[in-house]
């Protein structure tokens, strides 16, 4: 009678392809690991710890407005200038693309999938890089920053566009077909009035990511608050350091909530 | 034939009254289209972005194009080694930021800690970090310790711990809270419900969060070198530098691959876990 659960829940096996999995793993940890150079903290880092602390705890509440010129208050509001920017641009430029891709659009296979091919390299091609270039072509400048922001931007937000495209109810289409529609008025009249919430939401999320992006733009001449950010740490001027971050974790913070509640109301 | 009916005597219909409700205004929808154009507007104004710049840089940027290609190959030789580098900097970046995000998406979520006092500051916190953009981080990190990869993981770390921990606790919010009654029913604590009654619930899915970071962090990994902070991003500025196109553009056909290829594998991978 004592049967024990054991013998009649069979244990599962133990497969020889986990332990396979496990082995490689270690051995890529093993790998990493020995690649890093450990050693070469500076004597001076709790010092410069210390330091930084003490800045974020005492910024420099002068700096917020100055009469003349390169302020926080200037910065903030050029970062937020040329995330808007960026972000219409590629809301503009993307629409054509997502339609592109969207594999109930287009009659065949080739066609989306070379839609969907170029969105992901563009997706792929990191936004620091193509503000580099941007700079070489026209000159250091938030201007540089807004086309970077504007073509990065395409990647992600066509993909999504696209993915909302092709979950659309095909009744409608269906219907204006039937009667005798032209594309463009379908698009107009069944596809356009099911897409625009998703596309609204996707815009406001890729804003989101897009002021982020911004404020480290500066960190290679692309305006923004970047630049007098990586000044002043360059500088060791901590206080600075100090109300800049305070400034961009503000404004992330504002802009992060007004965006989530319109979000929500779109969807 | 005239029709009779035009001629006869009609009572004209009494009009009903209205029982379709008014359409909604548009006055609203105009209102924000204004309000956004103005904000364009203002941008462009802010930025300096006109059309005429944009046509003007037009040359220099197929200038920079037609330099561009065709690519270094033989530039690889110099920046495979930056490569590898980048690579191990996400991987020992994301390990560590997910090791640390578990005790903080616990102690974010509702339905295991029930004080409040608890939760919100954890998670006002988190949210903090996460505003922090990762190139920021690796510049506060290289001031710290000073040039080299070492900086580049611990601001990977800082950013994997803030992405994953978000993640992992509304993950966590939203699991099956049966088998936790079951075990708190028969008396077991904070420790054993974690272990016997989480953990096997959210394995898979903090498995597939980690994966993901990994995929953002080779990306961001290999542009934290522009300040300072180890991987291939360093070659970024010494190739533009000394204006040699060729070589900038081998850097990124061959970040391109990579990260491509790493994509790929960690698509493949998450799609058997989940």
């Amino acid at each position: 009678m004592s049967k024990s659960w054991n013998d009649v829940i069979p244990q599962p096996k133990k497969s020889r392809l986990r332990l396979l999995i496990y082995a490689l793993l270690a051995v890529v940890y093993i790998w990493a690991f020995a690649g890093i150079p450990f050693s070469g903290i500076k004597e001076t880092a709790g010092q410069v710890t210390k330091a930084i602390f003490t800045g974020l705890f005492s910024p420099d509440w002068d700096f917020v407005y100055l009469p003349g010129g390169e302020d926080l208050l200037r910065g903030l509001l050029d970062t937020l200038a040329i995330s808007i920017l960026g972000t219409v641009i590629s809301a503009l430029i993307c629409i054509p693309f997502a339609f592109w891709a969207a594999a109930n659009m287009s009659r065949t296979v080739f066609a989306s999938g070379s839609g969907k091919t170029l969105l992901s390299l563009i997706r792929v091609f990191p936004e620091i890089v193509m503000a580099l270039l941007f700079i070489k072509a026209v000159g250091p400048g938030s201007f540089a920053g807004v086309l970077a922001l504007g073509l990065h931007s395409v990647g992600m937000l066509g993909k999504l566009f696209s993915e909302e495209v092709e979950q659309i109810d095909t009744g409608p289409t269906e219907a204006l077909i039937a009667a005798g529609a032209t594309r463009l008025q379908m698009v107009r009249f069944a596809v356009l009035p099911q897409v625009l919430p998703g596309f609204l939401s996707y815009i406001l999320y890729r804003f989101e990511i897009n002021l982020r992006s911004a404020t480290i733009l500066g960190v290679i001449g692309a305006g923004g608050i970047g630049t007098p950010l990586i000044f002043a740490l360059s500088s060791r001027n901590w206080d600075r350091v100090g109300i800049i971050l305070l400034g961009i974790i503000v404004m992330i913070t504002v802009v992060d909530f007004i965006s989530g509640s319109l979000r929500k109301k779109l969807v | 034939m005239k029709m009779e009916l035009d001629t006869a005597p009609f009572e004209q219909p009494v009009q009903p009254p209205l029982l379709r409700p008014k359409p909604p205004g548009k006055l609203k929808h105009y209102l924000t289209a204004a309000f956004l154009l103005l904000l364009v507007w203002g941008s462009s104004l802010q930025t300096d972005a006109t059309f005429k710049e944009l046509v003007e840089g037009l040359p220099n940027m197929l200038d920079l194009l037609r330099e561009m290609f065709p690519p270094r190959w033989s530039y690889l030789d110099n920046i495979w080694q930056a490569m590898l580098e980048t690579i191990r900097m996400a991987l020992i970046g994301t390990t560590l930021g997910a090791f640390l995000a578990v005790p903080v998406a616990l102690l974010c979520a509702g339905n295991l800690i029930k004080s409040r006092w608890i939760t919100y500051p954890v998670r006002f916190l988190l949210n903090l970090v996460r505003t922090i953009p990762d190139l920021l981080l690796a510049a506060f990190f290289v001031a710290i310790l000073g040039l080299g990869p070492l900086p580049g993981i611990f601001a990977l770390s800082v950013f994997s711990l803030g992405l994953i921990a978000k993640l992992t606790y509304e993950a966590l919010e939203a699991i099956d809270p049966g088998p936790l009654e079951a075990m708190t029913a028969v008396g077991a604590n904070l420790a054993q419900l974690i272990v016997y009654g989480v953990v096997p619930q959210i394995r898979a899915h903090f498995a597939s969060f980690t994966l993901y970071t990994f995929e953002i962090n080779i990306r961001a990994a290999a542009v934290l070198g522009l300040v300072g902070a180890g991987g291939i991003g360093h070659y970024y500025e010494v190739t533009l530098g000394f204006f040699e196109y060729d070589k900038t553009c081998m850097i990124i056909i061959f970040t391109l691959v990579v990260v491509l290829v790493i994509d790929y594998l960690s698509t493949k991978l998450r799609e058997k876990w989940i």
